[in-house]
């Protein structure tokens, strides 16, 4: 196909896209992405800003090559993620009690467990700035060391923004680990990605590529959004930052 | 400080709002992917849900994968097209009840301009012959699929044994879902078999056309299995036997024949037809 044809192919859909319960459909499943790349990023946050920190402050046996591990698992490849998760929720596996597999739930554990690494290696790497620059000072205020996480959690407070929306960026965007272990059912675990690997399958590749617009969209949103944001925390008066 | 508390509360409240409601009853049907691509599934399954309040959830693998998962337990019923991966299903002690509940059949779909001069042809297994002896490319899907586990079938009657097979140059395997195979098979133009009614339903055929079909040979049954009680107790095995009384019933049958893309039947309902 031409660009022409490409062109053309996409300003006149099939009628299967215009049809009402299409758009409805369509409106669930970006609903659906959204929540729950948005459950994967807030439990994903709430383990990986205090470990990142720590990482940073306290010196323990074993630190550095932890660090290594979490950096390399920057580029945990989402399919094997969701090989091994789906093995644990398969009901011979581990927790195949819990009924899990094929539920919006494991596509969160899957995400999450894609977007710790990410987030806890760049709040680590932030920390480790800011520890640097004022860890003595936040010690000799009386603090041990691990006391003093918060205060530069709040220190790093524009870096950690960076941080969480990177790994929401990883988990609306994958498609490999979600496919696994929701399966894609229709109106239950079907995501923007695997709605998209699948429209592709059926030749529609006009719904396919919407989709990936409003998937691009959404990208160049958050990272608006961070700007944005930093921009304001910067004048808001906080000199440190 | 307000503004990452903002973004955080913002993100707890999505983080709620995510947290699903699995309430109803609801059974995990394991399908081929061609009863779901052609929108088989989407057309029948609201009418049983809008009679019995069972949500049928569908996660359309391809047969070897489907058959897979229901071993495992992790389907309460299964759709399947593969005659002799099912019956070794059934031997394995997985299965409790196998009934045919519709048909349509295989066409062998190539490039117009037909480099093995097959169009036309009833004879699928004198088609592949002479598609191998012109070494025209051909697709296979390679994913254990029931659409797979029937090409392999026709090759073994053309002389041509699967190892040999992936050794040529002109045979691709993609390793994928019969719309995988489609597109593949469109930009590549190569021949391919495929399910009659994924074909119908599929929106990027190119220069595709139908090369061979209405072979006896190419008969594709299409079987409900539920699972065996003492092998897999604690499924959802009673609304599982709901779901394939209402497909071979009469509601349930009429709601198959009735379905059609572009004024075409894609499957002839067959619960009576016998084994």
């Amino acid at each position: 196909m031409d660009c022409q044809q490409l062109v053309t192919h996409v300003l006149t859909p099939p009628p299967s896209i215009i049809i009402i319960s299409e758009l409805q459909n369509f409106v669930e499943i970006v609903t659906l992405s959204i929540s729950v790349s948005l459950a994967a990023t807030v439990a994903a946050t709430a383990f990986s800003l205090p470990v990142g920190a720590a990482l940073a402050v306290a010196p323990f046996r074993g630190r550095r090559s932890i660090v290594v591990l979490i950096n390399a698992l920057f580029g945990l490849p989402p399919v094997v993620v969701g090989l091994i998760l789906y093995l644990a929720l398969s009901r011979p596996g581990p927790l195949g009690s819990l009924a899990l597999l094929f539920t919006p739930t494991a596509m969160v554990i899957a995400q999450t467990i894609l977007a710790i690494p990410i987030i806890t290696a760049l709040v680590h790497r932030a920390s480790e700035r800011a520890w640097a620059r004022y860890g003595d000072e936040l010690i000799t205020d009386g603090a041990t060391r691990l006391q003093a996480v918060p205060q530069i959690l709040m220190i790093i407070r524009a870096d950690l923004l960076t941080a969480i929306l990177a790994g929401f960026g990883r988990t609306v965007s994958e498609v490999g680990a979600v496919i696994l272990v929701g399966g894609n059912i229709r109106g239950l675990t079907r995501t923007m990605t695997t709605t998209i690997a699948l429209q592709t399958s059926q030749g529609d590749l006009s719904l396919a590529l919407a989709l990936g617009a409003v998937l691009i969209g959404i990208s160049i949103s958050i990272s608006a959004t961070v700007f944005a944001l930093a921009g304001q925390a910067r004048t808001s008066g906080s000199d440190e930052v | 400080m307000m503004v990452v508390r903002s973004v955080l509360t913002l993100l707890v409240t999505f983080g709620a709002i995510s947290v699903c409601s699995a309430a109803e009853q609801s059974i995990v049907l394991a399908s081929t992917t061609s009863v779901e691509a052609s929108g088989l599934l989407a057309h029948i399954l609201p009418r049983f849900t809008a009679k019995t309040g069972i949500v049928v959830n569908v996660v359309a693998q391809g047969t070897g994968k489907a058959l897979d998962t229901a071993r495992r337990g992790d389907a309460d019923v299964l759709l399947v097209h593969d005659p002799e991966a099912e019956q070794q299903f059934m031997d394995e002690g997985h299965g409790s009840t196998r009934r045919q509940i519709a048909w349509n059949d295989f066409i062998i779909v190539g490039p117009s301009t037909d480099p093995a001069r097959v169009r036309g042809g009833s004879d699928s297994v004198a088609a592949l012959t002479a598609i191998a002896l012109a070494q025209a490319p051909f697709v296979s899907r390679g994913d254990k699929s029931g659409t797979n586990a029937a090409e392999l079938r026709l090759w073994k009657l053309a002389g041509q044994m699967p190892g040999t097979l992936n050794e040529q140059k002109w045979y691709r395997d993609v390793g994928g879902g019969m719309g995988q195979a489609l597109n593949t098979a469109s930009a590549m133009d190569a021949y391919t078999l495929s399910d009659r009614g994924t074909w119908l339903s599929f929106n990027n055929k190119g220069s595709l056309v139908i090369a061979v079909e209405g072979d006896p040979r190419l008969i594709n049954r299409y079987d409900l299995v539920e699972l065996n009680p003492q092998r897999h107790g604690d499924l959802k095995l009673v609304a599982a036997r709901v779901f394939a009384d209402w497909v071979v019933s009469s509601e349930g049958q009429q709601a198959i024949g009735a379905y059609q893309v572009n004024d075409q039947k894609l499957f002839s309902p067959s619960a009576g037809a016998p084994k």
